[in-house]
């Protein structure tokens, strides 16, 4: 009876907690969206900002802020892909291997601000890159690289060997048996964690303040020539994000129609990180269910 | 049945006479160490051509050790000396194509790991990385392999579902078939039917007597009743010496020392 007794009480208690934790999320997620979805609408997606009069919309930062994250990922993801393969599959037991684990296990709890920091006094300052986005990308490299290698370390270790040996056991190298059998099932783990770290990366903030840059430099959405500094795919420009502009409006915003500005982005900003998690999802399940030819997970 | 002539050497373990029987693989001086602790000693065994042979022991004897040693599977776990020879060839040598060799003498293991694919893709996956491209041809060796494997009927209607969709036994069967796919010589199999039930042990047990007119089959194997009814030759591995090697008939009826008659009649520590 007492063993009954106790387990109901912890059953009670731990859904209790739950409930908290989901009602504070969605107090948070409700209250933001209310705010400010009645200010999203096409022109405030696309206009760009200003800087004295009410009406500015974000289009310039939303693209810089996508531009930017593809930018990261594109940078970051084969250097993680590379070293999660190295650690998970072929990095020895020795010191040299253990101190790699420490560094990336301390860089990914460097405080944003100070990978910022940095990026600024070595990209910008020292090697003359200037407030540009590829700047901003290298920074939120440094914050994205040790999550996603530690991700995708996790997601390969999690392939049971068995599935190693048979590879082995078929007379395929070892290179092949990780690339064709082990990748491949871990892949749904390293896409989600791909797209759960876009959008950490996306709604970050601090590390991009020094490297990015705070302004939003009026661009020519007709002009494709990188090469043009008015061009939106131009490496070398400023580009403020979606999240800078949010920080930066509330601490200097001078524009009559500030509060309702920032409400609007921030909406937008919590609805795109909610679309990444969910493509996460989907696009995790649709994979594992090609590759592994299984009805569902 | 009868196995024509051959002798036991003083250490009661079976010489063939060359003559009379193929050898498909022997070991010679085979010693395995993990680390510092020496797994194996003196391993001295020749394995006839299409014939079953058993691994006997208890756990920890050496047996799945030495089983994985002839395939070079223990290359990164453990050291290896002395001789393995296939056509031939030091198999356990450093110049040889462990990816190749692997080819000819294929592995079973344990618990069935199919891949997380179709059932189809199972089979046609390592074929198709040796560079086997036709479709069709794929096809024939899935069918193939499937039949020898025992499995074709109860699978050709869903050869595109995936492999875990399968019962342990079938799974098991699938692992049989994609090994044999590969056409190799020697069938190794590590203690294929011990995570399985009773119906799925005898089906295995029917498939690999089957196989065995185009396969040498070395089984490590727990179960006496099993290693007795399917092999031919039994091997008595204990604590990482070989004590006894003969016709499984004389093995189990007469053996020649005390260590493998405690054994097989289970007053064993």
């Amino acid at each position: 009876m007492k063993t009954k007794i106790q387990n109901r009480i912890a059953l009670t208690t731990i859904r209790i907690i739950a409930l908290l934790v989901v009602f504070i999320l969605m107090f948070l997620l409700g209250d933001i969206l209310i705010a400010g979805v009645p200010h999203i609408s096409w022109h405030f997606l696309t206009a760009p900002s200003q800087s004295f009069t009410s009406g500015g919309g974000i289009g310039v930062q939303l693209f810089n802020s996508i531009y930017l994250l593809f930018l990261t990922l594109i940078i970051s993801f084969p250097i993680s892909l590379g070293a999660g393969i190295f650690l998970a599959e072929y990095a020895p037991k020795n010191f040299l291997t253990a101190t790699v684990r420490m560094a990336i296990e301390v860089l990914s709890s460097l405080p944003s601000v100070v990978v910022g920091l940095f990026g600024f006094l070595l990209f910008v300052v020292q090697m003359k890159m200037g407030f540009s986005i590829i700047a901003g990308a290298i920074a939120l490299t440094f914050f994205n690289l040790p999550l996603l290698t530690r991700n995708i370390e996790e997601s390969l270790t999690a392939v049971p060997d068995l599935q190693r040996e048979a590879g082995m056991a078929l007379g395929l190298s070892k290179w092949r048996t990780v690339t064709r059998i082990v990748l491949p099932e871990a892949l749904p783990g390293i896409i989600t964690g791909v797209v759960l770290g876009a959008g950490r990366v996306f709604g970050e903030a601090a590390a991009l303040i020094y490297t990015a840059g705070q302004s939003a430099t009026n661009i020519d959405f007709t002009q494709w020539n990188p090469l043009n500094s008015a061009s939106p795919l131009n490496l070398m420009r400023p580009a403020e994000t979606l999240a800078v502009h949010i920080w930066k409006i509330n601490s200097e915003g001078v524009m009559p129609d500030a509060s309702a500005v920032s409400a609007g982005s921030s909406a937008v900003l919590i609805i795109a990180v909610l679309f990444f998690n969910l493509l996460a999802r989907l696009l995790g399940n649709a994979l594992y269910r090609k590759l592994t030819a299984t009805k569902n997970r | 049945m009868d196995v024509g002539k051959y002798n036991l050497n003083e250490n009661n373990i079976l010489n063939f006479s060359p003559e009379e029987h193929e050898i498909a693989i022997a070991t010679q001086n085979l010693e395995v160490f993990y680390g510092k602790k020496q797994a194996i000693f003196n391993g001295n065994l020749q394995f006839e051509r299409y014939r079953i042979t058993s691994l006997i022991g208890a756990s920890g004897s050496g047996k799945s050790t030495y089983l994985r040693s002839l395939n070079r599977m223990n290359d990164d776990i453990a050291q290896v000396k002395g001789k393995i020879i296939y056509r031939g060839l030091d198999v356990n040598s450093p110049k040889i194509n462990v990816y190749e060799m692997r080819k000819h003498i294929g592995m079973v293991f344990q618990r069935p790991n199919p891949f997380s694919k179709s059932i189809r893709s199972n089979i046609t996956f390592a074929l198709k990385q040796n560079g086997i491209k036709d479709k069709q041809r794929l096809n024939q060796i899935v069918e193939s392999s499937l039949k020898d494997a025992a499995l074709w009927d109860e699978v050709k209607d869903d050869l595109d579902k995936s492999a875990w969709a399968l019962s342990g036994g079938q799974q098991q069967r699938l692992c049989i078939a994609r090994t044999i796919a590969m056409k190799p010589d020697i069938l190794l199999l590590d203690e294929p039917a011990s995570a399985l039930d009773p119906i799925s042990t005898s089906k295995i047990e029917e498939t690999l007597i089957e196989l065995k007119k185009k396969y040498t089959i070395i089984i490590v194997t727990h179960n006496m009743q099993q290693a007795s009814r399917i092999s031919d030759y039994t091997a008595f591995f204990h604590l990482g010496h070989i004590l006894e090697y003969d016709k499984t008939k004389h093995l189990f009826t007469t053996p020649k020392i005390t260590a493998t008659n405690d054994y097989i009649s289970g007053n064993f520590g």
